[in-house]
């Protein structure tokens, strides 16, 4: 007796079959993609058009449409992660394996995003590239996260062997990550006064929020569009030899 | 055999292995007192400066001579072929490794609680911090070699584990690093440093209990 319903189970099996899955990923893309433009039109017209000028900040503080949406995709990517490396791990489901492994480098870059974006908008408001900020802190840790998840990836070659690997590391960086967090967190306020880093923060208003909301929306997008595209190269590479590849070639030649 | 045998038997093992490989043995040590003389070297050799750093280069360093020493810890074994044979003991794989994180710690952390205050004192360090730099150390440096351990067990089966190995645990050690040196640091400005140390203690015996278990599974998938 299973806890799971039966068209539950089914429906999992048959998505985790590589075809399957395959021709799904084909049928969701274009969809994604359409979904995502209209959510990324709208989220930057909102915010770089309609949403007023900050009081304090002028136009710069605009930034934070991309910024604030990259930082908390960087945090979600890497949970998620941490899920599917749970499912690859227990139930051996090949697929988790491969959308964890697709979405290592999908994550790093919305951290470096961040980051980049961060130290953008630090240059105007604080007066330096770079502060040892307790945020930009744990994102440039949780990109070399990213990073030992990636190259421990590359560096072992037998690739089911590979992904088991990373799956161990992602479950062990998820339980550092909130560890990390919290620790930078008190290492800051420990090492340098409030007067940098705590801006003059009012509640932001209604008109700021939506676009910022759209936009994090439309890079949750983003990020299954291309974690979606990365599986497929990864399953056609991984498969290569299999009869479904071979005929896919075959058809599109 | 029963397990609590076989635990000891590891570590007895592991001691009298690295005892028959002293010159090896005292690598990591040479390392950190190695390390540690290049900040005054680098930053020059003002006592105001060097007392400040004092904390963070001592920890710094270990942390650096605890990386250092992790390729040793399952790298003979999986070369030899024992590690294979602890896979197929009867025994609870990752009481096993605890064994071997143990006897690791004995070998190479042991040796830096011993070595670190005498550094801390050519750095300047008040002696009212002494007391606490031991304390962070008897605390956290098995913790260094616990978390290492996920790490190695991880890169055991690569030819050239040694960059990688340091991307993968350096983020782990992050946590250690702040609160033991900062512990220290405080303790020269005689602040209370009860919570830090508390912290690092929690942190050890989680780790303890969770480390491994990963440790285990990455050793199983290094292995195959």
């Amino acid at each position: 007796m299973s806890v799971i319903p039966a068209a539950v189970s089914l429906f999992f099996h048959r998505t985790a079959s590589p075809p399957h899955f395959y021709a799904l990923a084909n049928r969701f893309i274009p969809w994604l993609t359409g979904i995502f433009f209209l959510l990324l039109l709208a989220g930057l017209y909102g915010g770089l058009v309609l949403a007023p000028t900050d009081y304090q900040q002028g136009d710069s503080y605009r930034i934070i449409y991309i910024h604030v949406p990259a930082a908390w995709m960087s945090l979600f990517i890497y949970v998620l992660m941490a899920v599917m490396a749970a499912i690859a791990l227990v139930w051996r489901i090949k697929l988790a394996e491969i959308m964890l492994i697709s979405s290592a480098p999908i994550g790093a870059g919305f951290t470096f995003v961040a980051l980049v974006t961060g130290s953008l908008w630090g240059k105007p408001m604080w007066g330096t590239w770079w502060v040892w900020d307790a945020r930009l802190t744990f994102e440039l840790i949780l990109l070399f996260q990213y990073l030992g998840v990636m190259s421990l990836y590359t560096a072992i070659e037998e690739k089911r062997m590979a992904a088991r690997a990373v799956a161990i590391l992602a479950l062990v960086g998820v339980v550092n990550v909130p560890i990390i967090h919290y620790s930078v967190e008190w290492w800051s306020t420990l090492h340098q006064g409030p007067t940098v880093t705590k801006m003059d923060k009012p509640s932001i208003h209604i008109s700021m929020l939506i676009p910022l909301l759209l936009m994090a929306l439309s890079f949750k997008f983003y990020y299954l569009l291309a974690a979606l595209q990365n599986a497929k190269l990864e399953l056609v590479k991984r498969e290569a030899s299999s009869q479904w590849v071979r005929n896919l070639l075959e058809n599109q030649a | 055999m029963s397990l609590s045998k076989a635990f000891f038997a590891i570590i007895q093992r592991d001691l009298l292995l690295a005892f028959r490989r002293r010159a090896e043995m005292a690598n990591p040590l040479l390392f950190f007192v190695l390390v540690v003389t290049m900040f005054p070297l680098a930053v020059g050799a003002q006592p105001h400066l060097l007392q400040a750093m004092a904390p963070g280069v001592i920890w710094v360093s270990a942390l650096l001579a605890a990386l250092l020493s992790l390729d040793s810890l399952f790298r003979t074994d999986f070369e030899d072929g024992s590690l294979e044979q602890m896979l197929l003991s009867p025994h609870f794989l990752s009481i096993l490794v605890l064994g071997k994180i143990l006897a690791h710690w004995l070998v190479t952390g042991l040796p830096l609680i011993v070595a670190a205050p005498l550094l801390a004192m050519f750095l300047g360090l008040p002696e009212s911090a002494m007391g606490t730099l031991w304390l962070t150390l008897i605390l956290a440096t098995p913790l260094l070699s616990l978390i290492g351990a996920i790490g190695v067990a991880l890169t055991v089966g690569l030819r050239r584990g040694g960059m990688i190995l340091s991307l993968l645990v350096l983020p782990l050690y992050v946590p250690v690093l702040i609160f033991a040196s900062s512990a220290v640091s405080r303790a020269a400005e005689g602040l209370p440093v009860s919570a830090q140390l508390n912290i690092l203690l929690s942190m050890l015996l989680a780790a303890l209990v969770l480390v491994p278990l990963p440790t285990a599974a990455a050793l199983k998938m290094s292995v195959n």
